[in-house]
């Protein structure tokens, strides 16, 4: 599905990430982890096609991510959702505008879709704030919804990016059950996290490997997680 | 980027789409202005250069068939030579009327550097015949050869000397006018690249956030595209309507005749405007696309 092979990525001329190699199964957790700066965020767009490698190979849904034209790259995010630690949105939107974002821009459109959106709205509990503008949310909220964008398009692929950096325990927590509920349907997820109880609390729920960057290259963490 | 699906699109429009980008009032009021006054502009460039073409045309046409003679002889030759200039005019291929001016008409054309009290009688003005010739014209070098054997006293000016270059002033005048509105156009393109540029730039983030979510290039670009092609199409309209209604207004040549009386359209010539929003629509989507795919292509 995504899969890294010998990967390396350089950033102003020191090198950030080196023989990385990495399968994404389909179905499968995982947690990447790491301190600051380590590259976690980085690997994570190598994933997407947000970055290409300085070496190495990296393919998406079987494909060579250097083959790919510009429009393949965006196709391949309706099948990918991603969520960032500052997630973004159009401001001048309302949420649930925000949310079917990705429908709109796949020519799907959204009041086609009323059903899934009001469904999915309602799983991330956002029905009531479906009109506020994203500046009126709180960070959970924009997280909640930042996961339901991410969603909509039922890609097969979640990356999250300290999708949890913002909130509080509770929330945290509420925003990894539903993670895990997206991989017991089948999808493929991938948190990038420093929050070592997050890892533990998910490790209860789900069957999930652990990777941890340290000196730029990848490695499968212990039981001392 | 653009193909015609593409292109399909963007002319349907779609309200979804339109939205995506936040409504930018600054840029979107300068569009209108800016392109509102330069087709305001483009229409007085167009009239001034059709009304110099008509005028070149004009030009061309009446002098090229009108000739003078002028009779230099001493005073008792010159009604004689006049008259066999007259016979031998009456002879020739091509010269539909000649007639010579009275002292009246004379005085009239000399009135304007001498006075109205000009004797004419006490001075050497030499008598001018009029020629006016058939749609086919004269041979002017047989005629010149003629009046050179039959009246000695006749010079032969079939205005071309000074008619040359009143056509080639008219002629240039029309391409000045043609290369304004050449240039107005460019003018509207450059300020839409910028006005898009910074339309671009503003939405940086909007960028990311559609590039994120799958967005394609040219989906991004249309939305934009759209919105300056609409109000470049816009404020072009009113500028063409503003400036058609003030060449209209212009007092026309036969109020007052004269050349800038003269400057307007004519017949189909009114349409010609017309084409003017249709040219900055297609301007500004050719600008805007250009824009949105240099800056998309710096982003991943």
């Amino acid at each position: 599905m995504i899969e890294l092979e010998n990967v390396a990525y350089s950033y102003g001329g020191g090198e950030l990430l080196s023989d990385i190699s990495v399968k994404l199964a389909p179905g499968s957790f995982h947690f990447l982890t790491g301190p600051s700066g380590a590259g976690k965020t980085t690997l994570l767009k190598l994933c997407y096609g947000a970055l290409l490698p300085t070496s190495g190979l990296v393919r998406l849904f079987d494909r060579d991510v250097r083959s790919l034209q510009r429009d393949d790259i965006a196709k391949v995010r309706r099948r990918v959702g991603v969520v960032h630690q500052d997630v973004q949105f159009l401001d001048h939107l309302p949420v649930s505008d925000n949310v079917a974002l990705p429908l709109t821009v796949s020519g799907r459109q959204a009041d086609t879709a009323n059903g899934d959106l009001e469904e999915l709205m309602t799983w991330v509990g956002l029905t009531q704030r479906a009109t506020a503008l994203p500046p009126e949310l709180s960070g959970g909220e924009r997280q909640r919804a930042a996961l339901a964008r991410a969603v909509i398009m039922s890609p097969d692929v979640v990356l999250a990016d300290e999708p949890t950096g913002n909130v509080d325990w509770d929330m945290s927590q509420r925003l990894l059950t539903l993670l895990v509920e997206l991989n017991k349907m089948g999808k493929t997820v991938l948190i990038a996290t420093h929050d070592l109880s997050l890892i533990r609390a998910a490790k209860a729920q789900v069957q999930a490997r652990v990777l941890r960057i340290s000196n730029r290259r990848v490695q499968l963490a212990g039981a001392d997680l | 980027m653009f193909n015609m699906r593409t292109l399909r699109a963007l002319l349907a429009g779609d309200r979804y789409a339109d939205r995506v980008v936040p409504p930018t009032g600054f840029t979107a009021q300068l569009t209108l202005f800016v392109s509102g006054a330069m087709a305001f502009l483009a229409v007085f460039a167009l009239a001034l250069s059709l009304a110099s073409g008509r005028l070149a045309d004009r030009w061309g046409d009446e002098l090229a068939r009108t000739a003078t003679i002028r009779i230099v002889a001493p005073e008792d030759q010159r009604a004689i030579q006049t008259t066999a200039a007259l016979e031998v005019l009456s002879t020739t291929p091509g010269v539909a009327e000649a007639r010579a001016l009275t002292d009246e008409e004379q005085q009239a054309l000399l009135a304007p550097w001498f006075g109205q009290d000009l004797p004419l009688d006490t001075l050497p003005v030499p008598r001018l015949i009029e020629i006016e010739a058939t749609g086919e014209g004269f041979d002017a070098t047989g005629l010149r050869l003629r009046l050179a054997a039959e009246v000695p006293g006749a010079v032969l000016d079939d205005h071309g000397r000074w008619r040359a270059p009143l056509v080639s002033a008219a002629q240039r005048l029309r391409l000045l006018g043609w290369t304004v509105a050449l240039l107005i156009i460019g003018a509207v393109a450059a300020m839409v690249t910028l006005a898009a540029n910074a339309a671009l730039a503003a939405n940086a983030q909007v960028i990311a956030v559609l590039r994120l979510v799958g967005a394609t290039d040219s989906y991004i670009a249309n939305a934009f595209v759209r919105r300056f092609t609409l109000r470049a199409l816009a404020g072009s309209a009113v500028g063409v309507g503003l400036g058609v209604l003030t060449v209209w207004l212009m007092p026309s040549g036969s109020e007052a005749p004269g050349f800038l009386t003269g400057l307007g359209f004519q017949g189909a010539g009114w349409l010609v405007p017309l084409l003017l929003p249709v040219i900055c629509g297609c301007v500004a989507l050719l600008a805007t696309a250009y824009a949105a795919s240099r800056a998309l292509r710096t982003l991943t």
